[in-house]
């Protein structure tokens, strides 16, 4: 039997970017995959008539740029088409813009509040002063605090040195963004209800946390720490769908001779003397290499896929207490025609825009009080995009692709397993709340996909269907992703390597954790390394 | 000889101001102290609630006041006595299946084996992790950034401080510390009883529910396996006696004296106002109000620069706590309790969701009707509080917000009963045994004590107002930007709860500066002196 250099479990975007970078430097990859399809949740899938949906991820910013070069992605035909703009609608009827062209932004603002209107441009320039600061982590390998290797006291010097470099004062402004609320952080800048609202929604989404709660702040940065050519903060649509990601790399990774089998979903991660020796799949097949790197889930990495007595119980304890609890959905939906919403009045150009429910931190934080009682958000946040406005391969002509986000959705209903009930409740509660903003809705809807965190783990295999691979709160970033003394993507076992977003630097279409575990295996097995370092800003 | 001793005011006799004031007049400065209230003490009093009861009014339970200042000012010499010392924490069960734990120590009928392990290792855990903070109490705050010796020496020892917790340990804390007691409660213990009454203790005066991070250093702020104390007499005898110590140092106390101005002379403060509209001119003041209290009333916002009065306005102190006492006609009898376990520190929070429950509405602003709450018994140990037969309730009840939607007026009545109907269900009884109540909403506590919001640390105790950042980065170190204008309250590192650390500390970098000749006022000639 063949035996491979490495073998990638799970085609997602992390998976596969580790895989091509593994082959560009000479190893024979074996990526396995279990759906019939690849890109895990950077997907693009025909699921209604001529109808592309991003039925996962929809949006992309975060994809590393040092990345999309190193694999030659524009060459394997991925193109980011940049969207501008966003609509917060509030249930007065009115609603908030904000615009490609600042002064229309800023004038819309000063519409809702001439002081927020003024403290727009401090709240964005010191958001992006913390982009710019994390951004040059993202693509390197966090440092172990407690060694005392030189590699990783070298590190944490480096991090020290990249800190004291932003001066006293942006040092406590970094240490209190990084642990307070996103409430009470726009209350330091702004004082209009819609206006906080608006701002609020990118810290919670795919957090099992409130805007309340603190640590939400930093998940800010999950949505405003990316580009899209070179344009900081900024959000495009991968055209085609995010399944444009994924293939592009695929065929990056097949160019350079790599295998990928698809249908092939993992049992077993085989291992012989304390050494991984390959996988077992469902169909019982194996495949055999020294090297296997899973792009998993860590809890389904270890709890579901190894066998418990090669891993010690500490480890496994650990890995049962690793926080993944979803609290995201998303209707994917086929329309007739664009919605029109009373609010905008014809106003066109916010529709192709990022589209947002919700009026007050208030409704936000109780949205969150529903998941934590177990149950979906009656008035949920909603981030609404219409892609095929911009990409118009995503639907047929005059026919619209919508895709809505909603936070929160538990991934128990009370305690229990979702029905199909719940689902179709969840749903009719998602559509009736866009209804209520604009009016004949639900009759352009010609087929719409619903995906709970129950979809999302059975399809996508995202344990508890939690969109980042685990929570990202301050016990599972940095160097305690995923697990204290396991964040250099180095498993238990030798030959073991993680890949996914359940590591450092979590989740987001960023590729970078598969890039930062192709170095570290390269560096293990003594090979060039093809991975780029990150770079810095300016 | 030459006198070296500067002329020092100090606005407020809470404890901080006493220890503050004792700390340099015993460094041979010229202390006066002003008090608003008639008689010393802050939050840390005794007083009559009804006739012939009398109350901790403020903090009702000791835990971490600093043995060494303790030691520094012979409070026990000054009349400082404990009724009662090492006091464990009771769960209360409505069923009358109540646990204790204090330190490593479980029991009751509540308790189950696997928890009596696990607490092992959690107290051994979270004892080491407490003490680290603990040790950081009696510390300046480094600055960050910055490139001088002390500073980077300061850090260096923190580091090093975790680096000695050992890998194990050390992984654990760099974990949890920034997290919420949710999650690493449910990963330790099975009991929800259990779970529940540590989870308070992690919410415990501050504007977070278990669920919110930062609970967990609010827990180990808070965590003391030596147990909890009961002054004899109430907590106004350790202020009491911290008072007796300041003037037999030479500190001159006058209460009953509002400052209503910090004066400034160009660009330094020199003295106070009085609400009466006498002048007191001194070198340095010293403010143990709450930093929005003297920077932004005392002082003024617009004395100071705009990014600094920012900072000032968005300080966090939205009080969530109030205080319900209540006599007694006899000692309530608390489900499945004896006398010695009803004179433990008793709390109402049978699962950590019914704590979260409860902190729900304080965000909305509306109090809990099914509140969580820390009882204390204080006339069990301590005879001079109530007649014979006789009893104090005093009790913590989380959450009811200083800001509450449509006011205090009319809602003290309702959380009253509330608190009522909820104490009958662990006390049958109770309700008929209650010959007066007293319930003060922050709102109240904030018109008694001045401290803005109601606030018990003046300034939340959360990661983001902590050490360097507390209150605000630029008055973090005890002196603001104002020359010859210091903090030494609950506002400054390391925070409130009876401990005195803030005030000593400020006395230190009070006294180093004028020795220095830094605090912004020019040095005492010959004749001054």
């Amino acid at each position: 039997m063949k035996k491979y250099d490495a073998i990638v479990i799970g085609a997602g975007h992390n998976g596969i970017a580790n895989a091509a970078f593994l082959q560009k430097a000479g190893l024979d990859v074996l990526l396995v995959e279990k759906n019939d399809w690849i890109g895990g949740a950077s997907v693009s899938r025909n699921l209604h008539e001529d109808w592309i949906y991003s039925n996962c991820s929809y949006v992309c910013s975060l994809l590393r740029p040092e990345v999309y070069r190193a694999l030659d992605l524009a060459k394997y035909g991925l193109q980011v088409v940049p969207y501008g703009g966003s609509v917060t609608f509030s249930s007065d009827g009115d609603y908030l813009g904000r615009y490609t062209d600042p002064d229309a932004s800023r004038r819309e603002y000063q519409r809702h509040s001439p002081r927020d209107a003024d403290a727009l441009h401090r709240y964005e320039r010191d958001v992006m002063r913390q982009c710019r600061f994390i951004r040059q982590f993202l693509l390197r390998t966090a440092p172990d605090p407690t060694s005392f290797k030189p590699r990783d006291l070298l590190e944490l010097l480096h991090i020290g040195r990249e800190l004291w470099a932003l001066g006293e004062d942006t040092i406590y402004d970094t240490m209190r963004f990084y642990t307070m609320s996103i409430a009470d952080y726009l209350d330091e800048y702004f004082e209009n209800p819609l206006i906080k609202a608006a701002k609020a929604g990118s810290g919670i989404i795919g957090s099992a946390m409130g805007v309340m709660s603190p640590g939400t702040a930093y998940v800010l940065l999950h949505h405003a720490m990316g580009d899209v050519d070179g344009t900081a903060g900024a959000w495009g649509f991968a055209r085609g769908g995010m399944g444009a990601i994924a293939n592009a790399m695929q065929a990056c990774f097949e160019d350079h001779g790599g295998t990928t089998i698809t249908g092939a979903s993992v049992e077993q991660i085989t291992t012989r003397g304390g050494h991984v020796t390959g996988v077992a799949l469902a169909n019982g097949d194996e495949h055999r290499a020294d090297t296997v790197v899973s792009n998993m889930t860590l809890p389904r990495t270890f709890l579901e896929c190894m066998d418990p007595k090669d891993l010690l119980p500490e480890f496994l304890e650990k890995c049962r207490n690793f926080k993944i609890r979803g609290s995201s959905g998303k209707l994917n939906i086929a329309l007739d025609g664009l919605p029109e919403f009373t609010a905008l009045r014809g106003n066109t150009e916010l529709l192709c825009a990022d589209m947002h429910l919700v009026d007050s931190i208030e409704k936000l934080e109780r949205a969150y009080d529903d998941w934590k009682d177990g149950h979906w958000s009656r008035e949920p946040y909603l981030d609404m995009l219409i892609p095929s406005l911009t990409d118009p391969t995503m639907a047929p002509p005059g026919k619209h692709f919508m895709s809505v986000f909603v936070q929160y959705v538990p991934p128990k209903i009370e305690g229990r397993d979702w029905t199909d009930a719940d689902r179709d409740a969840f749903s009719d509660n998602v559509l009736n709340r866009i209804e209520a903003y604009a009016p004949g809705f639900r009759d352009k809807v010609m087929h719409v996909e619903v995906r709970t965190p129950r979809e999302l783990e059975n399809e996508v295999g995202l344990t508890e269907g939690n969109i980042f691979q685990g929570e990202l709160t301050m016990d599972q970033l940095l160097f305690n992703r995923p697990i204290p003394g396991y964040a250099q993507y180095r498993g238990p076992v030798k030959g073991l390597y993680m890949c996914g977003s359940s590591n450092h630097p979590g989740g987001g279409v960023m590729a970078a954790p598969g890039a930062n575990a192709a170095r570290e295996i390269l560096r293990d097995l003594r090979r060039p390394n093809t991975v780029p370092e990150g770079w810095t800003d300016d | 000889m030459t006198d070296r001793g500067r002329r020092i005011i100090i606005i407020g006799a809470g404890h901080n101001g006493l220890v503050c004031a004792a700390t340099l007049a015993r460094a041979g400065h010229h202390v006066t102290v002003f008090e608003a209230a008639t008689s010393v003490g802050g939050a840390a009093i005794t007083r009559e609630f009804a006739p012939g009861f009398r109350v901790s009014a403020g903090a009702h339970l000791l835990h971490a006041l600093d043995p060494a200042i303790a030691r520094e000012m012979k409070l026990a010499d000054h009349g400082l006595d404990y009724a009662a010392t090492g006091l464990g924490t009771v769960g209360l069960d409505p069923d009358g299946q109540w646990l204790r734990y204090l330190g490593a120590e479980l029991e009751g009928p509540g308790a189950s084996d696997a928890d009596r392990e696990a607490i092992k290792t959690f107290d051994r855990q979270f004892g080491r992790f407490a003490a680290l903070l603990r040790n950081l109490r009696g510390q300046v705050p480094p600055r960050l950034g910055t490139r001088d010796r002390g500073d980077l020496l300061a850090l260096g020892k923190l580091g090093w401080a975790i680096r000695r917790l050992g890998r194990d340990d050390m992984r654990e804390f760099l974990r949890i510390a920034g997290i919420n007691v949710y999650d690493v409660l449910n990963e330790r213990f099975e009991s929800p009883l259990l779970k529940g009454a540590i989870s308070l203790d992690g919410t415990l005066g501050t504007f977070a529910g278990p669920r919110s991070n930062n609970t967990v250093f609010n827990l180990l702020n808070r965590y003391d396996d030596q147990g909890y104390a009961i002054p004899a007499g109430g907590m106004g005898t350790v202020t009491a006696a911290m008072a007796d110590a300041a003037r037999q140092a030479g500190a001159d106390i006058r209460t009953g004296c509002p400052v209503r101005r910090v004066m400034m002379d160009f660009d330094r403060a020199c003295g106070v106002r009085l609400e009466t509209g006498d002048e007191h001119t001194a070198d340095v003041v010293i403010s143990n109000a709450d930093p929005r209290t003297t920077l932004g009333e005392l002082l003024g916002l617009q004395r100071l620069e705009a990014g600094f009065a920012h900072r000032v306005k968005h300080i966090r102190a939205k009080g969530g706590v109030a205080k319900l006492h209540l006599a007694l006609d006899g000692l309530p009898a608390f489900n499945g309790l004896d006398e010695a376990l009803t004179g433990q520190r008793l709390v109402i929070a049978p699962d950590p969701d019914y704590v979260e429950r409860a902190f729900n509405h304080a965000k909305y602003g509306e109090f809990s009707a099914q509140p969580a709450m820390e009882i204390t018994i204080p006339s069990l140990h301590d005879n001079r509080l109530a007649a014979p037969g006789q009893h104090v309730l005093s009790a913590n009840v989380q959450w009811a917000p200083h800001d509450l939607k449509g006011g205090w007026n009319g809602a003290r009545r309702h959380l009253v009963e509330a608190c009522l109907l909820m104490l009958e269900q662990y006390a049958p009884g109770i309700r008929d045994q209650v010959l007066h109540h007293e319930l003060r909403s922050p709102w109240d506590l904030a018109a008694e004590f001045g401290n803005a919001g109601g606030h018990w640390h003046h300034a939340e105790l959360t990661l983001d107002q902590s050490m360097m950042l507390r209150p605000v980065p630029g008055a973090a170190q005890y002196a603001t930007p104002v020359n010859g204008l210091y903090l030494c309250g609950a506002g400054s590192h390391p925070g409130g709860g009876i401990m005195g650390n803030a005030g000593r500390n400020a006395a230190w970098v009070v006294d180093r500066d004028l020795a220095a000749g830094t605090t912004g006022t020019p040095e005492p000639t010959e004749d001054e002196a």
